[in-house]
């Protein structure tokens, strides 16, 4: 249902595929899932989405694979043979790996959440998931676009967001925002070039953490769209259809 | 009868009824013990108190008439039925008068009272004679005279008897009793365990609908049946529940499997490559509605399960509420309708944010489903307010409503009413809410918005969360 949005700029290239497009630099991430059939269609879907993706199909050999070679991103399934994939996370925190960790569950309950997240997870995704939805998740998890976040002005062509005094131009001119619709517009322009979901703008700019299920967002991001483009001849911020929102120059 | 009889000593009741005996057993037999022992001193002190008075006569006795003197007295007392023992003895001991026959050696030895009873005989008019226990006073004369006075013990020995006696006596009485109540006891708790076991094995079998037999007494098996009933109740819905939830997943996404496998054998044919994409792009979103329906399927089910119930703390309805609110205030907008808000600040209740937060999600969300396009007034309106019975969050839509006897029915999985089936929509969204108060200790009420207008009377869903109490 939330998938017929008819906005203006539904028209972009949708899908796994649309990452083919050589923009995305490279990317290589590391994969502890035993399911080795869900194991092989992920590697499949991130090489197509220019990931490189290694795999471990149980706990020791993804804690050796993670310790001995340098990922930008580790995708670690919670339930593991030989080790756990909360023991696999805490052990590689011990030992001073630092790479982001995407943590993929069955369980899916929000204990499961929490818990994950305090062995040093970074992000959460409970199964079962759409791939659009893991592979915008590890992208900004590997975070090679989107602003630093030190950065105090996020900038998106001409598009301006001031971090500090909470102000937001395009092209010199003042664009008032609510405050939902500015954290809105923060997250995109964060992760600018990269798609962002809607689970994930739930999560970041409304602090609840599960599938919105309607079209909820898809409402806020048309009223966030109209305040930022309607006076403008050139739109920013994409639907990327049946995975999120993307905020990009087009240049 | 002997396998019975051994599991009746297998049971706990006749284990126990049997330690209780024993204990009763020792705590009379030490209380028989005591009143004996004070008795029989009572009766000594009785004893020697009758014998200084005696002694007190005999001596004014000699004071008075001389040795002859005394010889009379004693020997008038002594003729009297019941006498005291009266000896007068030489200055070796030797019996010279009195109505003993002989005494145990040694007794005349001292002045005094004896200090242990010791054995005499009497003179009998009949019979042999037999040995008898008794007390006495040794007084020297200064002729060197010995006199005895002293009491036969046959008195009190014969009250040791008659208490010995009552004692056997009750105590048989006691253990027969026992016997009697332990039967009783043993039997009727191994006939209520035999019913409850052949209960329980029913159950097994199978049959979820049965229950353990509770009788009137409300005692601690029929407390035990009682709450084992209840724990039956609840793996009787959570069974009817996943019953339901098999029957109906095969059922419902059969549709929407066959749509998805439709739609790919027509990306399948398509040769132009636009339409073949948009053909996939329908796949993909058909499959994404499949997988939310997934989540929202087994989220319901691990509520039901109380699974999250960990993650209970304290939290803000109000702010919930209101957030809620402005997320869901531009898709009414967006609807064409108004978004009215009523919400007490302040409010807290144990729970768990997300699990609220969704419910409210889904009750907003039908309520602007429902309402947009209907001919009731566009207008949705949020009141959140609390009283001593509860804190009460409703959403009420001047929508088309639910017809009363459907109240029951929509909150069940994947139930839509008729008319709502060309909406959108899992089918899921008040099973959740329901699920969600029941682990929050409150329910979930669907009631009209307004039951006069029959063209548009609304829903107005409420959840009851049950006062906080500190």
């Amino acid at each position: 249902m939330e998938t017929s949005t008819s906005h203006a700029h539904a028209d972009e290239s949708g899908g796994a595929k649309r990452a083919a497009d050589a923009i995305v630099p490279h990317m290589k991430i590391l994969v502890i899932e035993d399911d080795l059939e869900a194991a092989a269609y992920m590697t499949k879907a991130f090489r197509e989405a220019g990931i490189v993706a290694d795999h471990a199909s149980d706990g020791e050999s993804g804690l050796f694979m993670g310790s001995e070679n340098s990922y930008d991103v580790m995708v670690v399934d919670r339930m593991l043979p030989r080790r756990d994939g909360i023991s696999v996370i805490s052990e590689l925190r011990k030992r001073g790996v630092n790479t982001p960790v995407l943590i993929l569950s069955a369980l899916g309950q929000v204990d499961d959440r929490v818990a994950g997240l305090r062995a040093g997870g970074d992000d959460y995704l409970p199964k079962p998931y759409a791939f659009s939805e893991l592979l915008a998740r590890v992208e900004v998890l590997g975070r090679r676009k989107g602003a630093p976040e030190q950065d105090m002005v996020y900038r998106v062509g001409d598009l301006e967001l001031d971090r500090l005094s909470h102000e937001v131009r395009r092209a010199g001119k003042e664009i008032l925002l609510q405050p939902r619709e500015f954290r809105l517009l923060e997250y995109l322009m964060k992760n600018a070039g990269q798609v962002v979901t809607r689970t994930m703008l739930l999560e970041h700019v409304w602090d609840y953490h599960f599938d919105p299920q309607t079209n909820v967002i898809d409402v806020h991001v048309s009223r966030l769209r109209s305040k930022i483009e309607k006076d403008f001849d050139k739109p920013l911020l994409k639907t990327i259809r049946g995975a999120g929102y993307m905020i990009k120059d087009e240049g | 009868m002997t396998s019975r009889l051994r599991l009746m000593f297998r049971s706990t009741a006749v284990r126990l009824s049997a330690l209780y005996i024993l204990l009763f057993a020792i705590c009379a037999a030490f209380l028989v013990v005591y009143v004996t022992a004070m008795s029989e001193r009572i009766l000594a002190q009785q004893t020697r108190e009758n014998l200084v008075q005696e002694i007190g006569d005999i001596q004014r006795a000699y004071d008075r008439g001389g040795l002859n003197g005394m010889l009379r007295i004693m020997e008038r007392r002594a003729r009297q039925p019941g006498a005291n023992l009266y000896v007068v003895a030489g200055p070796t001991g030797e019996i010279l008068a009195g109505n003993v026959a002989s005494l145990q050696p040694g007794v005349l030895d001292e002045q005094g009272w004896t200090r242990f009873p010791f054995s005499y005989r009497p003179f009998s008019e009949s019979g042999p004679e037999r040995e008898h226990m008794a007390i006495a006073n040794v007084i020297f004369m200064e002729n060197g005279l010995r006199v005895m006075i002293g009491r036969d013990l046959g008195e009190p020995g014969r009250f040791r008897g008659i208490v010995r006696r009552a004692l056997m006596v009750a105590l048989t009485i006691m253990g027969i009793g026992a016997l009697f109540i332990w039967f009783g006891i043993g039997r009727n708790a191994l006939k209520r365990i035999d019913r409850m076991s052949g209960a329980s094995q029913k159950i097994m079998a199978g049959d979820l609908s049965q229950r353990l037999p509770v009788g009137r007494s409300g005692d601690e098996f029929d407390r035990l049946s009682e709450s084992l009933n209840a724990m039956l109740g609840r793996i009787e819905r959570l069974n009817e529940g996943l019953r339901q939830v098999s029957d109906n997943i095969a059922h419902d996404l059969k549709t929407p499997l066959t749509r998805l496998r439709n739609k790919a054998a027509d990306a399948l044919n398509e040769d132009d490559p636009g339409q073949r994409r948009a053909a996939l792009e329908g796949i993909i979103a058909e499959s994404d509605q499949l997988i939310r329906t997934f989540n929202a399927l087994l989220m319901i089910s691990r509520v039901e399960a109380g699974s999250i119930a960990a993650e209970m703390s304290e939290v803000d309805l109000s702010a919930i509420t209101a957030d809620s609110c402005e997320l869901y205030e531009p898709v009414a907008e967006e609807a064409g309708l108004r978004l009215e808000t009523s919400i007490a600040p302040g409010l807290k209740v144990k729970g768990n944010r997300e699990l609220i937060g969704q419910a409210m999600f889904n009750l907003l969300d039908n309520a602007i489903k429902y309402s947009a396009g209907s001919q009731g007034e566009p207008l949705v309106r949020v009141v959140l307010s609390a009283d001593v019975t509860g804190i009460r969050l409703s959403v009420c839509d001047n929508g088309p409503g639910v017809p009363e006897e459907k109240r029951a029915e929509v909150v069940k999985r994947f139930v839509r009413l008729d008319a709502s089936r060309s909406k959108p929509g899992t089918g899921l969204g008040l099973s959740l809410v329901e699920a969600v108060m029941e682990l929050h200790g409150g329910s979930l009420r669907l009631s009209a918005t307004n039951p006069e207008n029959a063209q548009a009377p609304g829903l107005t869903a409420t959840m009851v969360f049950p006062p906080l109490t500190s």
